[in-house]
C-alpha cells in the first residue's frame, strides 16, 4: 500500500522526505470513479507531501480534474480511500479550498467581484450571519494578494480570462484553507496573471501549505513544483520532481501522444 | 374604470375583490423572489413541469374526497394532492435526467404532457361522476378569483410568507449553487438537497398560486419577475429583492385592474402586467436595456473620434472630419480654429503613449486580445490591473521611446 513511498526512499540514495498517510495533506487509496462502465481514475493511490507543491499531470481525458474532485468528495468514489492531513474526508473538508476550473461556471452571473470573494467565506457566514466590515476587509486583502483589489465592484463578465482565474484565487485564499486544489489554474491566462498565481502559491507553499495543480503545461513543471503526480487512467508514476519528471515516465504516461523531440526539448531535470 | 382601478387598488372594491388583490399581491413577491433562483441555475423550464403535474393531484384528491363522503372542493385537500402529484413530477424528471441519457428538457417535455394528459382525463371522470360539485375545478387551469373566499386568502398569505422566509433562510446556499455548484460542494454545502428545496420552494409557490393564477400561468410568474430583475442589477441579492418587488406589484396591480372592470380574467392580467414591466425594462434598463445598448454604440462612436482625432493631432495630420472636430472641440482639446491646446497635447501624448502600450498588451495577451476591449478605446486602467500596466511598460521602455 505504500509502495509509491517505499520506491521513494531508495531513489538513488538521496534524501527523500517520506510521506506518510496520517501526515500526507491528502493521501488517496485505490481511488477508483467512473461514470459509467469505463473507469475515469482507476485505482488511484497517492500521497501528498506536507509544505509541498504538487503537479497532477496527464493527457486529455487521464482524469486529471476527476481526481481532483473525487479527493473533495463532489464526484461519488466508486472505491476507494481519502484521507486530509491523517483524517477522512468528512472531518476535515474545511481545511480545503478549491479552485475550480474557470469555464465551469457562467460568467454572466449577477454578482460583483467582491460577492464572488465572500462566497470563500461560507463556511463562516453560514446561512443568516450578516457580512461585516471585517469580512469585506479579508476579502479585499485576498484580492489585493492577486492585485485585484481595484476591481472589486466590478460586475464579473467584464473581467478577462487572466482576472477571473485570480478572482477564483482570491476566493480559495479567502477559505484560509492549509490546503489547496486548483484545477488547471494557468489555462489560459496571460504571463502576468501566471505570474501573479505562481506567487501566491508560493507564498501558500512558503507559509507551511499545501498546494495542488492540475497542470497540463510540461514546460513549467520543473520551475513551478517540487513534487509530481503522472496520471493517465491508472497511477503512472509519483515523486519529486528531479526523480519522477524522466522523459521515460512522461513516455508512459502519454504514450504516443508526445513526440520524443518534444520531451527533449523539456530540459528535464534527469532524463 | 379609473375610479373603480383607485378602489380596488385601496381595498375598497369589496370584500372578495380586496381578497383578490392581496392575496395576488403576496403570491407574486413569494413567486418573484422564489423563482429567482430558478432563473439563475438556468432550470426555469422545471416550473412548467412542476406547475403541469399538479393537474392529476387535483383530480385524484376530489375523487378520494368525494368518495370518502366529504365536499369534494376543500381547498387545502385539493392544494395537498397537487403539491404531492408535483412531487412525484418533480422526481420523475430528476430520475430521468439522471439515470438516463435523456436531458432535461426531453424530461421535462415528456413528464408535462404525460401528467397533464393524466389530469384531463381525471377531470373528464369527475365530469361523469353524480356528485354535483364538480363545477370550478376547471379553475385551476386557468385561475379563478370567482369564489375566492376569506380562508384560500389565508392559505396564499401563510404560504406565500413562508416561502419568503425560505428564500431568506437558504438565500446564501442557494446563490452558491446557483453559480458554482462545484465549489458549493467544496465549501460543504449539500448540492443536492439544495436543489430539491430550490425545487420545492418552485412547488410551494405553484401550488398556492393553482387557484388565484392557474397551473398554465403561475409558470410566468415564476419566470418573468426574475428576467426584468436581472435587466436592472448585477447583483444576487438585489435581484431576488426586485424580483419579489416587480412580481408584487404584477399581482398587485394586475388583480385590482381585473376587478375594476367585469369580465377581465385576474390571472392573464396579471401576467399581462408583468410582461409590461419586462418591456418596459428591456427599453429602459440603466446597463443592459436596449436604449442603454444605443446610447453606449453612440458613445463608443464618441469615443473613436476622440481617439483618431488626438492620434492626429499627436502626428501633427490635419483633421477634416466634422464630427472629430466637434469632439475635441466640446473637450477643449483643440482651438475654434482646429489648433490643439496644452490640454490636447497633453491628451494626444497619453493616447499615444496608450496606444504602444495596448499593442504590446496585444501581443503579450493574444487570446484574450480577441474577446477583451484591446481596442486603445478604452483608458488601459480600467482593463488591467497595476501589475499588467507595469509589466507593458517595463518592455515598452521610457516613455521617450514610444515617440
Amino acid at each position: 500500500m505504500n509502495s509509491a513511498a517505499l520506491e521513494l526512499a531508495s531513489d538513488r540514495g538521496r534524501r527523500v522526505v517520506l510521506p506518510t498517510p496520517a501526515e500526507s495533506p491528502l493521501a488517496v487509496r485505490e481511488l477508483t470513479v467512473s461514470y459509467g462502465e469505463k473507469p475515469a481514475i482507476f485505482s488511484i493511490d497517492a500521497t501528498v507531501p506536507a509544505e509541498s507543491m504538487t503537479a497532477i499531470i496527464g493527457p486529455n481525458g487521464a482524469g486529471k480534474s476527476t481526481l481532483l474532485k473525487a479527493a473533495l468528495g463532489i464526484v461519488p468514489r466508486l472505491s476507494g480511500r481519502v484521507l486530509v492531513f491523517g483524517q477522512p474526508l468528512s472531518e476535515a473538508m474545511h481545511r480545503i479550498a478549491y479552485v475550480p476550473q474557470r469555464a465551469s461556471v457562467d460568467w454572466d452571473f449577477p454578482t460583483r467581484v467582491i460577492d464572488v470573494v465572500l462566497m470563500g467565506l461560507y463556511r463562516e457566514l453560514g446561512l443568516l450571519r450578516p457580512v461585516r466590515r471585517q469580512h469585506r476587509e479579508r476579502a479585499l486583502a485576498c484580492l489585493d494578494r492577486v492585485g485585484m483589489a481595484d476591481f472589486a465592484g466590478r460586475q464579473i463578465g467584464q473581467l478577462s480570462g487572466g482576472q477571473q482565474q485570480r478572482v477564483f484565487l482570491a476566493r480559495a485564499l479567502a477559505q484560509n484553507a492549509d490546503l489547496y486544489l486548483l484545477d488547471e489554474p494557468f489555462a489560459g491566462v496571460d504571463a502576468a496573471t501566471e505570474k501573479a498565481i505562481i506567487d501566491v502559491l508560493k507564498a501558500l507553499k512558503s507559509e507551511r501549505r499545501a498546494v495542488v495543480c492540475v497542470h497540463h503545461d510540461l514546460a513549467t513543471v520543473a520551475q513551478y513544483f517540487d513534487y509530481v503526480l503522472l496520471i493517465n487512467v491508472r497511477k503512472i508514476a509519483e515523486g519529486p520532481v528531479a526523480t519522477t519528471f524522466t522523459g521515460e515516465n512522461l513516455q508512459k504516461t502519454y504514450g504516443g501522444r508526445l513526440a520524443t523531440t518534444h520531451i527533449d526539448q523539456l530540459k528535464l531535470p534527469a532524463a | 374604470m379609473f375610479r373603480a382601478l383607485l378602489d380596488a387598488l385601496t381595498f375598497q372594491a369589496g370584500y372578495n375583490a380586496a381578497l383578490v388583490v392581496l392575496g395576488a399581491g403576496l403570491l407574486g413577491i413569494a413567486a418573484g423572489s422564489g423563482g429567482t433562483f430558478l432563473f439563475l441555475r438556468k432550470r426555469a423550464l422545471i416550473s412548467d413541469a412542476v406547475a403541469h403535474s399538479t393537474l392529476p393531484g387535483v383530480g385524484l384528491a376530489f375523487i378520494v374526497m368525494v368518495m370518502l363522503g366529504g365536499e369534494g372542493r376543500s381547498l387545502p385537500g385539493l392544494l395537498l394532492g397537487s403539491a404531492l402529484s408535483a412531487g412525484i413530477g418533480l422526481l420523475a424528471v430528476e430520475w430521468i435526467t439522471s439515470r438516463t441519457r435523456l436531458a432535461e428538457d426531453t424530461a421535462i417535455g415528456a413528464v408535462l404532457s404525460v401528467f397533464f394528459g393524466f389530469g384531463v382525463v381525471f377531470l373528464t371522470i369527475i365530469q361523469t361522476m353524480s356528485s354535483g360539485y364538480q363545477a370550478g375545478l376547471e379553475g385551476f387551469l386557468l385561475g379563478s378569483t370567482a369564489g375566492m373566499l376569506f380562508n384560500d386568502a389565508v392559505v396564499i398569505a401563510i404560504g406565500g410568507g413562508l416561502a419568503v422566509a425560505f428564500v431568506v433562510l437558504l438565500r446564501r446556499p442557494m446563490t452558491l449553487v446557483s453559480f458554482n455548484p462545484e465549489f458549493a460542494a467544496a465549501s460543504g454545502v449539500d448540492v443536492r438537497r439544495t436543489d430539491l428545496a430550490m425545487m420545492g420552494l418552485v412547488m410551494a409557490v405553484t401550488v398556492i398560486g393553482l387557484k388565484l393564477v392557474g397551473l398554465i400561468l403561475v409558470v410566468a410568474l415564476l419566470i418573468i419577475p426574475p428576467v426584468t430583475a436581472r435587466l436592472w442589477t448585477e447583483r444576487t441579492e438585489r435581484v431576488i429583492l426586485a424580483a419579489g418587488i416587480i412580481g408584487g406589484f404584477s399581482g398587485y396591480v394586475g388583480a385590482a385592474l381585473s376587478a375594476s372592470a367585469p369580465h377581465l380574467p385576474t390571472g392573464p392580467i396579471i401576467v399581462l402586467v408583468g410582461f409590461a414591466l419586462f418591456v418596459l425594462s428591456l427599453l429602459f434598463a440603466p446597463a443592459r436595456g436596449v436604449l442603454a445598448a444605443l446610447i453606449r454604440h453612440r458613445q463608443f462612436q464618441l469615443r473613436v473620434h476622440r481617439r483618431q482625432g488626438l492620434l492626429a493631432l499627436a502626428h501633427n495630420e490635419a483633421i477634416f472630419d466634422k464630427l472629430t472636430l466637434a469632439v475635441l472641440r466640446r473637450e477643449g482639446l483643440i482651438r475654434q480654429d482646429a489648433v490643439a491646446t496644452d490640454k490636447g497635447r497633453a491628451a494626444a501624448a497619453k493616447t499615444l503613449r496608450d496606444e504602444s502600450r495596448w499593442a504590446v498588451a496585444r501581443q503579450l495577451y493574444e487570446d484574450e486580445a480577441v474577446f477583451a476591449r484591446y481596442d486603445g478605446l478604452t483608458p488601459i486602467e480600467s482593463v488591467m490591473t497595476r501589475d499588467e500596466i507595469a509589466e507593458i511598460d517595463r518592455r515598452l521602455g521610457p516613455p521617450a521611446a514610444a515617440s
